[in-house]
């Protein structure tokens, strides 16, 4: 069913690369049509692009590296590199509290996510109504949302039903924060998957359960890993929500470097050396992860 | 024992009537082919009966009792998709065995019963493979041997040859027509090959626009198709159609003026028809016959030569006539021919386009394979 869906489609790419190859093929090679320059000029592009996304991360790590003088200065590349904001920050709080927090949080909301959006996409998926793409559409639009616009009403429930400053309270608000997302993406792999396959297992005397578990999620799993990456970065970087509903007991990494930043003034390499801290262990993790994420991302895509 | 029975069923997707009131009869070890144009609702009536989707209305009966409301897996059927179904995730004994380990058969018997069925299939070299390492012939072995495993009462198959390529088809259909006597299970199959339909069914059920335009045994069809739609799905080359004139209606039959002013009287019962009927002539290319008496006439346009058939397209006026005709012939394109045929071999239809009852049965229009069997079983094997 789904290759005779993306036929069209396949023969469009194909017949529009023809296209590009007689337009590139027949004219004379100007320099803007010849494949080696239009390379070159993509690659251009990309290291580019890359280096701009790249250069305040950098810039971070090294200025965790050069002491708080040295990190007002004119900027330069050339300096003595010390660990003497990293002992300074070391010093003062305990990063592995921070650290433990944003791990809780964050694969815990994933977690929570990822049982409520499974069921829910699967309906929608397989169960569609005509309401359907109106609910899909609807749960999107409220990522349009300012957050802060909420802020007030939800501070006030959290105060009233004592979740201010614990991390349950951090795994809620994330977790609604990302199921629009997170349905959003399952939603879009499991219409890939063949209902023959479903129907099959059916037959076959599986329960919905059963077909979910045994069928569903094993053959969309790239899909599922890469939405449940997806939502932990998210939760780890998010720090709207965990600078205003949290102070000491559930606050994350993200909390921890905006620590640095108030009460006795603007310490750059302090604060640079602690967010260098505060984002390693994802940097690591989406480093490590980001085969599965690509995979996962161009997952229907491909097929 | 396995007998199905559907009861006025009726499928609708909101305002869209898929299936309009369907009565069909499945008797026990019968191969039942449902035939049709796509989205005819052959494959919808499938699913109905599998359980896939629920009847708007009407029974499902399976060996009597009313299966309406049972879940799929509880209905004693297995089904052979179209696209095999297969799980890519498990290896080929797993894929057999699933519906075992779901129904918490332990592992020593689960393998048994895989095994039994690989051997039938001749899959049991493959049984640690994944799908994806097998190709599209076996991949239609493993789903008909998950069906097998199930050691269902009614086996459902939902066009399970389409996507092999031709020679692979041909063979998979002796296969199945062998799996049927081995295994002498009642089984259905849903195609929109009328050769398919042919050569494998007992019993061939036409459906167009969700209703039954004729069953019966394969011979029946061929020889005593009830309207002209019928008459132009079975047989391939299909049948051609001419407009005739009514001439008179008697005991006889009805005597027709054909296109070149000729007469012919159809061995058919005209009783009902009005003096002014508007008639078509029915006639299959292989009944007819070139002869240089012939009462028709007409140049041919092309010629088709298999070696031991040759087709001939031959432009009658408006219209294009095709005959199959002996591989010898030695016509070119452009000739003038004339052909004929034997009246006995013609059909009629009104202007409604039903058939006009034959008078005379044919002798094989009875036959199916059931008989061939029981044939051989009574004469002491």
């Amino acid at each position: 069913m789904t290759t005779s869906r993306n036929k069209p489609d396949e023969a469009a790419a194909l017949s529009l690369t023809d296209q590009e190859a007689m337009a590139t093929g027949n004219r004379p090679p100007s320099w803007l049509a010849s494949a080696g320059t239009k390379k070159f000029g993509i690659t251009v592009l990309g290291w580019t692009v890359a280096l701009l996304i790249f250069f305040p991360i950098f810039w971070m790590v090294l200025t965790g590296f050069k002491t708080e003088a040295a990190a007002i200065a004119d900027p330069s590349l050339i300096f003595s590199p010390t660990l003497e904001s990293y002992q300074a920050v070391h010093d003062r709080t305990g990063y592995a509290r921070f650290a433990i927090n944003s791990v809780v949080v964050a694969f815990g909301s994933t977690l929570l996510a990822l049982l409520i959006a499974i069921p829910s996409a699967y309906s929608m998926a397989f169960l569609p109504t005509k309401r359907t793409k109106g609910t899909l559409l609807w749960m999107l639009s409220t990522k349009m949302l300012p957050p802060v616009g909420v802020l007030v009403p939800i501070y006030l429930l959290f105060r009233d039903v004592g979740l201010l400053d614990t991390r349950t309270g951090l795994i809620i608000v994330y977790t609604l924060m990302n199921l629009p997302i997170v349905v959003w993406m399952l939603y879009t792999f499991f219409k890939d998957m063949p209902k023959d396959i479903l129907e099959a297992g059916r037959m076959d005397g599986a329960s919905t359960f059963q077909e979910v578990f045994f069928l569903l999620l094993p053959l969309t799993l790239p899909g599922i890993a890469s939405t449940g990456l997806l939502s932990v970065i998210l939760s780890w970087n998010e720090a709207f929500w965990s600078l205003n509903l949290t102070s000491s007991n559930a606050a994350p990494l993200t909390a921890y470097i905006a620590s640095f930043s108030s009460p006795e003034g603007l310490f750059w390499a302090k604060l640079s050396a602690a967010s260098t801290m505060a984002i390693a262990p994802i940097l690591v993790f989406g480093w490590l992860t980001q085969k599965q994420m690509v995979r996962g991302l161009t997952f229907g895509a491909v097929k | 024992m396995a007998t199905l029975q559907l009861k006025q069923i009726t499928k609708s997707f909101d305002d869209t009537h898929v299936i309009k009131g369907i009565d069909l009869e499945v008797n026990d070890k019968e191969f039942v082919v449902f035939v049709g144009p796509s989205g005819c609702g052959k494959s919808t009536l499938m699913r109905m009966i599998a359980g896939l989707e629920s009847a708007t209305s009407g029974d499902i009966l399976i060996d009597g009792q009313r299966m309406n409301d049972v879940a799929p897996a509880d209905r004693g059927l297995a089904m052979v998709f179209q696209s095999y179904a297969l799980y890519p995730h498990m290896t080929v004994e797993d894929n057999m065995g699933f519906s075992m380990r779901l129904a918490k058969v332990p592992k020593e018997q689960r393998r048994q019963k895989v095994l039994e069925a690989a051997k039938i299939l001749q899959l049991e070299p493959l049984l640690d493979r994944k799908p994806k390492a097998l190709s599209g012939g076996q991949r239609q072995r493993v789903a008909i041997g998950r069906a097998i495993v199930r050691n269902p009462s009614i086996f459902l198959f939902d066009e399970p040859l389409s996507n092999l390529d031709a020679a692979l088809r041909v063979q998979m259909r002796i296969e199945l027509a062998r799996l049927h006597e081995e295994l002498d299970a009642t089984m259905i199959y849903v195609t929109h090959d009328q050769i398919e339909a042919m050569t494998m069914a007992d019993k061939i059920v036409v459906l167009q626009d969700g209703v039954v335009e004729q069953m019966g045994s394969p011979m029946e069809l061929y020889h005593h198709p009830r309207n002209r739609f019928v008459a132009g799905f079975i047989g391939s080359p299909k049948m051609n159609f001419l407009d005739v004139e009514l001439d008179e209606a008697s005991p006889e039959g009805v005597r027709i003026r054909l296109p070149g002013g000729d007469a012919c009287t159809v061995p058919v019962d005209g009783r009902d028809l009005a003096a002014d009927a508007r008639l078509e002539l029915g006639i299959r290319p292989e009944h007819l016959q070139l002869d240089d008496q012939g009462p028709l006439s007409g140049e041919i346009q092309v010629l088709e030569r298999l070696g031991g058939q040759t087709s001939l397209y031959v432009q009658m006026g408006e219209l294009m006539v095709t005959i199959m005709a002996d591989g010898d012939v030695a016509h070119r394109v452009h000739d003038r021919v004339r052909f004929g045929f034997e009246p006995v071999r013609a059909h009629l239809f009104d202007s409604d386009a039903m058939a006009l009852p034959s008078l005379h049965q044919h002798p094989l229009a009875g036959l199916t394979r059931q008989d061939h069997r029981q044939a051989t079983e009574s004469s002491g094997l």
